[in-house]
């Protein structure tokens, strides 16, 4: 074999617009982890490494032909459960949440696995069934939606417990859930928020009441928000320049390499960059509705369709919580904020988006 | 007509499929217009309140490091304390020539190669924008002829700080620990336990010893204060404040005095010694020889004193009371004597014969008792008088390794002891399971015969042996070891004193401990194997002397202390408790390559005792004249 026909092999379940959608936003990660961490090269490499193997990652997993993703689809999900409840019983407390699961060699965190777990199962579930489809196939998928979540609620981690939650509603909503239910679930959201309100924690309650009114507590919890949108207002339209964020540099800025990057970046490249921003984002998300229409299966329909959603709510809700529209919950922004665990999940979903689109020929009769 | 149905179906289905889809779109681009109105309005038509806020971003939070808290001893005596001093401290992106700043400010105060070692070393695991420390503990002299050359050094600056004192330096070193600078495995525990908030400004933490297993509790709640601050950063009011709380203060079960005592009483020994009171499990006197200068560490060791320190044959950096694991010697037939009972294998009165040595039936390997000749005639209470070798490896050989194993752990034998200190290591209690998964082989009766006597695959810490012998002299009730008794708020007079619960009661039958008893209180009488060092006491120590062979001898060689290598002889053990009839203290020594424990070890036991029961002090120079006999 010459070595353009390796190079072809190597790339061949690789879908090369979403390729480089994913590649110019991890360059602007690299870009700004450095301006974040000081002008130091700490984080920015480690980042690399995160990289390299989150992407060896999505390359075996972009190879995979279908029906061994879906095989995949129960497996992970039992596991997932079965580490779910593992933390319920063992888990290690760290920051007062139960979220952590030590299995010897190293401390896991079972509800990462169940942002990819429960949409797989679910579509899987949906593609079992596709041929008679009652209400009845919507209520247990919901049952296999509501089951991790309610599980990982209560670790209690409200943000990951709502975006999974989310992941799962697209997938049942794709799937074709009568408007009717949808509109009960709508009124029944609302109608427990009070009992939901309730239930919480503290400091959940509190981030909440800080969104709306950050200024009654500036030096406590609302000092994230205050900070984040001070950050973002004074970038202006231009910016202040790479590395010349006086938010940052100043230190006033909390977590700025993982949940508050944007701040730092909006800081410094201003609305024309956060344009930008917005456009990569998009440009990656319209590609994988290019993917979901095209996609040969139910499975795979169900399965694209989430995963780009899903890559959407997380970025509204990271730029959204820092610029000051949502409470802080936690949500790193995708592809940029420093971490190793969201790097993998992310591009394990894009591996699944690129091996939809490059064995859809073969499933294709 | 199936096949149209079905296809009719499927394409219906596409079209749904792709209107919902459609639908999923226009969601998109609604969130990417809620971030885009968002990004408008904070960034255009709100830019400038902002950009006012950012640049008058003026109210800093600035943290106040509390006060560490004090350590004494049981009577008050302080072991650990603060006092104020000044360091000379440089930012070293402030310089441009970082060398020549230093050189210049070596014209002014003393800056030491040590001094600028360390610096380096600090310089070297710091960030940018950190000051880091050139010079310690400046004079009264130094920080004004400093302060009248301010003006040449903008990067320079002489900050007032608390410096750790530990007066009894290295006499306490192995217990009381050191504090040292923050390093990053000391960030990454702080935040996986949400601790980083309380440490912002903190430059220590304590490494090891009690600084460090009751950090929780010395180093307090940080206070805050709210400044504003100037375009680059500098103060100019203050708007608010939350004083600190100081560190609480630990009063410890330890006797200043009598720790002293023992430390001296070691002489030139390396070793260890652990005095507990039998009664509630408070460590009287914790020592492990030699100790280091605790102070070495505080702004990070320079390389020179460490390699010093880490490549000293006396290794003085091991804390041997806690971590060091010798053979326990002849200490552990009181223990076996006790099994023997329990399990009914000897009655008290059965004697057997010495020859001198033993042998396994079918076996013409001589174990060899420590008497050339033997003792003749051997009952239970004589054997431990005159510690016979030969009675155990019998009495070890009948009971079988198994019901060693059993008897042995409930005197906690090849466990931790849970004493308030990190890092103990729980010795070795063999059994045939752990030889199996050690060395993959089973166990032989040859293995169980070198048991009986300490000298097989058993291993101890002094803590361990310490807690045994508290334990018998507490007739089979123990208690768990601890050296802190009382913990002081620093803010109100509140106090919180500690005390451990009585393990479970052993229920050793009361004959046979009152037979263990008068054995271990005739060895030091007249006749017993540490009769020399006892004499004279108005009170009566129960003891058991023991040595543990460092180097192995071959069959049929002799022992000879003068034709052995100083750091090859037997090192001393004696563990003894007194008054042997009502027991205030229990204690066990060590003395590493110290021969013969009645001669070595038994004398610093006794000096320990006449202090703590007698409030006598060892007259220093007649008992080096002693101790020099007795080692002849």
């Amino acid at each position: 074999m010459t070595k353009r026909q390796l190079w072809l092999r190597f790339i061949a379940h690789l879908d090369l617009p979403l390729l480089l959608g994913i590649g110019l936003l991890l360059l602007t990660s690299l870009l700004v982890l450095y301006s974040a961490d000081n002008a130091s090269w700490g984080k920015p490499l480690s980042q690399m490494v995160n990289i390299v193997a989150a992407f060896t990652c999505m390359w075996l997993i972009a190879n995979l032909p279908l029906h061994y993703l879906m095989r995949t689809a129960v497996p992970i999900y039992v596991l997932g459960m079965v580490l779910l409840i593992g933390v319920a019983l063992f888990g290690e407390i760290s920051h007062g949440a139960r979220r952590w699961l030590n299995i010897g060699v190293a401390t896991i965190q079972p509800s990462e696995l169940m942002k990819i777990g429960v949409p797989l199962m679910m579509a899987w579930y949906f593609e079992k069934n596709e041929a008679s489809l009652t209400l009845k196939n919507y209520f247990i998928a919901a049952l296999l939606l509501l089951m991790p979540v309610a599980l990982i609620a209560r670790q209690p981690d409200l943000g990951t417990a709502l975006l999974i939650s989310a992941s799962g509603f697209y997938v049942l909503f794709l799937a074709g859930l009568s408007w009717r239910v949808i509109g009960g679930m709508f009124v029944a959201a609302i109608a427990s928020a009070p009992v939901l309100w309730s239930m919480m924690h503290d400091y959940q309650r509190h981030r909440i009441l800080m969104l709306l009114d950050p200024s009654q507590d500036a030096l406590g919890k609302g000092y994230h928000t205050i900070q984040g949108m001070i950050a973002v207002g004074s970038g202006g339209i231009l910016g202040k320049g790479y590395l010349n964020g006086t938010q940052t540099h100043l230190d006033f800025l909390p977590e700025r390499t993982t949940d508050f990057i944007f701040a730092v970046y909006s800081e410094e490249f201003g609305l024309l960059g956060n344009l930008i921003l917005l456009a990569m984002y998009f440009f990656v998300i319209g590609r994988g509705f290019i993917i979901t229409a095209n996609a040969s299966t139910y499975f795979t329909r169900l399965m694209a369709g989430s995963i780009t959603l899903t890559f959407a709510t997380y970025a509204f809700v990271n730029m959204g919580m820092v610029s000051g529209i949502l409470p802080v919950v936690g949500v790193p922004l995708p592809l940029i904020s420093y971490g190793g665990t969201s790097m993998l999940t992310l591009l394990l979903g894009f591996g699944m988006l690129m091996s939809i689109e490059t064995h859809k020929k073969l499933v294709k009769t | 007509m199936n096949k149209s149905v079905e296809l009719k179906n499927h394409q219906r289905e596409i079209f749904y499929f792709r209107l919902r889809l459609a639908i999923s779109i226009g969601f998109v681009l609604v969130l990417l217009a809620i971030l885009l109105t968002r990004f408008l309005y904070l960034q255009v038509a709100r830019h400038d309140y902002y950009q006012t806020l950012a640049e008058s971003n003026r109210i800093s939070v600035v943290p106040i490091v509390p006060n560490r808290g004090l350590i004494l001893d049981r009577n008050g005596v302080v072991m650990a304390h603060n006092y104020s001093g000044y360091t000379l401290e440089i930012t070293p992106n402030k310089t441009k020539d970082l060398e020549a700043t230093i050189n210049d400010l070596a014209t002014l105060v003393e800056i030491t190669t040590k001094d600028r070692k360390r610096f380096k070393k600090l310089l070297a695991e710091s960030h940018n924008f950190e000051t880091l420390m050139i010079r310690n503990r400046l004079t009264d002299e130094e920080v004004a002829r400093f302060a009248a050359q301010q003006y040449r050094f903008p990067a320079v600056e002489i900050k007032a700080r608390l410096f750790r004192d530990y007066p009894y330096a290295d006499q306490t070193s192995h217990l009381i620990g050191y504090i040292g600078r923050i390093n990053q495995t000391d960030v990454e525990q702080l935040e996986e336990n949400d601790l980083a908030a309380n440490y912002r400004g903190s430059d220590y933490i304590g490494k090891v010893g009690l600084e460090q297993s009751y950090e929780s509790e010395l180093h307090g709640t940080t206070g805050m204060e709210q400044v504003e601050v100037d375009s680059g950063g500098r103060a100019i009011r203050m708007l608010s404040r939350t004083p600190p709380s100081s560190g609480n203060t630990l009063v410890l079960s330890i006797d200043a005095k009598l720790q002293k005592i023992a430390v001296e009483a070691f002489g030139n020994y390396r070793g260890a010694l652990v005095a507990i009171d039998p009664n509630n499990g408070e460590v009287l006197a914790f020592v492990s020889k030699p100790g280091y200068d605790p102070s070495l560490f505080i702004d990070g060791i320079d390389p020179q004193s460490w390699d010093e320190l880490n490549n000293s044959p006396d290794v003085p950096l091991n804390n041997r009371a806690l971590r060091g694991q010798y053979p326990p010697g002849s200490t552990i037939k009181p223990f076996m004597a006790l099994a023997g009972l329990y399990y009914n294998t000897r009655s008290p009165s059965r004697t057997i014969s010495d020859p001198g040595y033993f042998t396994l039936p079918g076996s013409g390997h001589q174990y060899r008792d420590w008497k050339q000749g033997g003792h003749g005639s051997v009952d239970m209470f004589k054997s431990i008088v005159i510690s016979c070798d030969t009675y155990y490896y019998g009495l070890a050989t009948e009971m079988g390794i198994d019901n060693i194993f059993n008897f042995l752990s409930r005197f906690n034998f090849g466990k931790k002891t849970g004493i308030d200190l990190e890092g103990e290591t729980s010795g070795l209690l063999p059994s045939q399971e752990w030889k199996m998964k050690r060395y993959k082989d089973k166990w032989y009766a040859g293995d169980t015969v070198s048991v009986g006597i300490g000298q097989g695959y058993n291993l101890v810490t002094p803590m361990q042996l310490a807690y045994a012998v508290a334990t018998l002299a507490n007739n089979g009730v123990g208690y768990k070891p601890h050296l802190v008794k009382e913990i002081r708020s620093a803010r109100s007079n509140e106090s919180r004193m500690i005390t451990t619960q009585p393990e479970p009661d052993l229920k050793i039958d009361p004959a046979h401990l009152d037979l263990v008893k008068r054995a271990m209180a005739a060895v030091t009488q007249p006749g017993g194997t540490a009769a020399q060092a006892a004499a004279g006491a108005p009170y009566h120590i129960a003891g058991k002397t023991g040595t543990a062979q460092v180097v192995g001898m071959k069959q049929g060689e002799k022992y000879d202390a003068s034709k052995l290598d100083e750091r090859h002889r037997d090192h001393a053990w004696f563990i003894a408790f007194a008054p042997a009839e009502q027991p205030k203290i229990a204690l066990v020594v060590l003395a590493e390559n110290g021969g013969h424990g009645g001669g070595t070890a038994a004398p610093i036991a006794r000096k320990v005792f006449d202090y703590y029961l007698l409030g006598k002090e060892p007259k220093p120079l007649a008992d080096d004249a002693a101790q020099e006999a007795e080692h002849d």
